[in-house]
């Protein structure tokens, strides 16, 4: 059994909330006492409302809205699943970021007698500059239209012309009625004319997380050193592979220092193995006495990312306070913290079109490109090319908030266009 | 290249240890909250795969009611002796004393919510900076939106509307004098989650939870409260002796057993397959009190 991470796009309008209450409802992943937690609170009409069983806060309860980012977890025999439900109103920008950068699928949820709206193509796009390479059109509410073929076969066009124009990868329409559990884990006999898997059929069977085929990254966490007499002299360099693969042997570079070495030993829970593969946490012991510590980074001497201390990055701006250039900040990557400075903002970037326009500063919730400067050289690659490496996230030093999230575009060059592998081809 | 194909396990163990490599990695004196509870015992497992053969970063640190099941304090000492690692006790009692609090009443007097006193206590006396504890966002509603690294200001309050974002798989520990951050390494499993790798890695765990007679009051609800000293019995209180197995374990007074013949995590784990009832709804007379009962005990310093 394997893990499906995915992200469900839409606002409340939509039907989303009532669309993860039935995924969780149908596959028997709410228990009774939460179900009847719900019905006391609809006996009015008498109608168990599944929109509640996301609705977490009292506050958001009181408003009908949804605050933040939440999780939620189900499993059928082929998978578990973890649902990032993040909130789709426009000033919410910063929470499809968070909920995107962590998915490996996302659903867009449309209101089938809508269509394709502003709001399907922003989430569409959020999702796509955050490195989703699996989407679902849900063409929620087809009750409401009387389960017609023509309009779900007209939207699914529309979506389809803007994934092209974008070059996104190609979407899995789905019909669907939430409401009425239609097509959501079950086929339903309203959609005849509709012969393809369900929701929850398709989500069982699409491809789940993909770190391997990225080239090796390795960042030490923890350096672990028991120096006790048994052990006086062990080294282990702890950490997550980050992508691709290890193996006993490998002749590696450690950078930003550049001293070379090899692997002398690879151990999983105080085990000697042959290979580590992403996302194992492992702890990797060198050939040779070298000066490694916490947010170094280990990779084979043939498969190199950019040691940089300039680059090139697109921002989401995640605060209240907007940022100007010449703005001091830390820019945390992964286990790697460093000053940083951002001398210029290139340009903003429209959400719902990717036009640029220019800007002198950003606004919560604005996407930017900027250039960045790190007081130590940072070991990077291309966000497209590598998730993990091509990460980070800006903290207000004295605060120590998180006021943005970045992905990295070419170091060192002026823009990034379409990287060599797409799994998302556009430039911002 | 091979590419090994990874079980969902796999990743979510892969996920624990960064976490807890993050906390040793950024923070000066963290502490692992230990209640003894099969959450918290998975996390020293954890903790093991992380730092072994070296020590654990930080040290076990319980907060001991006074109501715990003596069960789980003699697990607690041996586990603590088995692994070699640091254990500190801090008793409520100590707290109710010197804080001249007043105990709590009623019929069946819980303790919960004075731990959260003794917690703050003790992060100040220790000037702990991060608190790893193994509560899961599938246990309540008001979990399911909390952060991993979730920051709390000086009095242990959180709160959901100025929550950083979390990105990807990077952590922000950065906090100004007097915060601490409250880690949560187990997010993301559920209470099958936790059985299934309970199982894998063939981790003992106090007896409690495995099906045993126990003679126990009946409620009105219809659960059933092992019998202790700390309870109030009324004439028409009806007493029974059943074969009862514990899902959660936290205060005697306000945690119930539920009837079952579980010997084996094996059958534990057939039982969670078949049984429609949730963890904390089935056993935690303290969330009942209203929908909001874990948001408001959250804001207030709770874990």
């Amino acid at each position: 059994m394997d893990l499906l991470r995915f992200i469900t796009c839409g606002s409340v309008d939509d039907g989303k909330s009532t669309l993860i209450g039935r995924l969780l409802y149908d596959s028997e992943s709410v228990s009774l006492d939460v179900l009847a937690a719900l019905e006391k609170r609809q006996a009015s009409n008498g109608i168990v409302d599944l929109a509640l069983l996301t609705d977490g806060l009292r506050a958001e309860r009181e408003q009908g809205i949804t605050i933040d980012v939440a999780y939620k977890y189900f499993t059928t025999p082929r998978r578990k699943f973890i649902i990032t439900d993040a909130p789709g109103h426009v000033q919410y920008t910063r929470n499809m970021v968070t909920g995107a950068s962590n998915a490996d699928l996302a659903i867009v949820l449309v209101d089938a007698r809508q269509g394709v709206i502003e709001q399907t193509r922003r989430h569409t796009l959020i999702a796509a500059l955050l490195g989703i390479r699996h989407f679902v059109l849900a063409v929620n509410k087809m009750d409401l239209v009387q389960y017609d073929e023509t309009i779900f076969n007209q939207i699914s066009a529309d979506y389809a012309a803007l994934t092209d124009h974008f070059q996104l990868p190609k979407a899995t329409a789905i019909p669907l009625s939430a409401l009425n559990g239609d097509n959501v884990v079950t086929r339903s006999q309203e959609l005849p004319w509709y012969a393809a898997p369900s929701l929850l059929e398709h989500l069982e069977s699409v491809p789940g997380s993909v770190e391997v085929a990225a080239a090796p990254r390795f960042q030490v966490q923890y350096v672990i050193r028991p120096q006790t007499p048994e052990l006086p002299d062990y080294r282990g360099y702890a950490g997550q592979v980050l992508s691709g693969q290890y193996r006993r042997g490998d002749k590696v570079r450690i950078l930003p220092s550049g001293q070379e070495s090899a692997i002398e030993a690879i151990e999983v829970s105080q085990q000697e193995v042959e290979t580590a593969t992403a996302p194992q946490a492992v702890v990797i012991r060198l050939r040779d006495d070298v000066d490694v510590s916490r947010g170094d980074t280990i990779v084979p001497l043939n498969d190199e990312p950019t040691l940089t201390r300039e680059l090139e990055a697109t921002l989401c701006w995640m605060s209240e306070q907007p940022l100007w250039p010449g703005r001091k900040l830390l820019l945390q990557h992964h286990s790697a913290l460093v000053k940083a400075a951002i001398p210029a903002i290139l340009h903003k970037v429209n959400v719902h079109t990717f036009a640029r326009a220019a800007a002198d500063s950003a606004q919560l919730n604005d996407i930017v490109r900027v250039r960045l400067k790190t007081a130590v050289p940072l070991a990077v690659d291309n966000y497209h090319q590598n998730r993990a490496t091509g990460s980070f996230i800006l903290v207000d030093e004295l605060s120590g908030d998180t006021v943005a999230a970045g992905l990295i575009g070419e170091a060192n060059a002026n823009y990034f266009t379409a990287p060599t592998s797409p799994p998302v081809a556009f430039s911002i | 290249m091979i590419t090994p194909t990874f079980d969902y396990l796999d990743r979510l163990e892969a996920e624990a240890i960064h976490i807890l490599r993050e906390v040793a990695g950024q923070f000066e004196r963290p502490a692992l909250l230990f209640s003894g509870g099969k959450d918290s015992i998975v996390l020293t497992r954890l903790a093991e795969k992380a730092f072994r053969p070296g020590r654990f970063p930080f040290p076990l640190v319980h907060v001991d009611t006074g109501h715990n099941f003596p069960e789980v304090l003699a697990y607690r000492d041996a586990l603590a002796e088995q692994l070699g690692e640091k254990l500190i006790v801090r008793s409520v009692e100590e707290t109710i004393k010197r804080q001249r609090l007043r105990e709590p009443g009623g019929k069946y007097p819980s303790r919960n919510p004075l731990q959260t006193y003794t917690l703050l206590e003790t992060i100040e006396e220790f000037e702990f900076d991060a608190c790893i504890g193994g509560a899961r966002r599938d246990e309540e509603k008001a979990r399911a939106k909390e952060r991993i690294f979730s920051v709390r200001d000086e009095f242990g309050q959180w709160d959901p509307k100025r929550q950083r974002p979390e990105l990807w798989n990077i952590y922000n520990g950065r906090i100004q004098k007097g915060e601490n951050v409250r880690v949560f390494p187990i997010s993301n499993w559920t209470e099958l989650d936790v059985w299934r790798y309970i199982q894998r890695e063939n981790i003992a765990l106090p007896d409690i939870y495995f099906g045993h007679e126990r003679t126990c009051v009946v409620l009105p609800s219809g659960q059933l409260l092992g019998l202790t000293e700390h309870i109030r019995l009324d004439q028409d209180d009806e007493i029974v002796t059943r074969q009862v197995r514990f899902r959660t374990v936290g205060d005697s007074t306000c945690t119930a057993a539920v009837e079952s013949d579980a010997a084996t995590v094996e059958d534990i784990i057939e039982d969670l397959l078949l049984a429609k009832v949730s963890e904390r709804g089935a056993t935690r007379l303290d969330d009942n009190i209203s929908e909001a009962g874990m948001e408001d005990r959250k804001r207030n310093g709770y874990f």
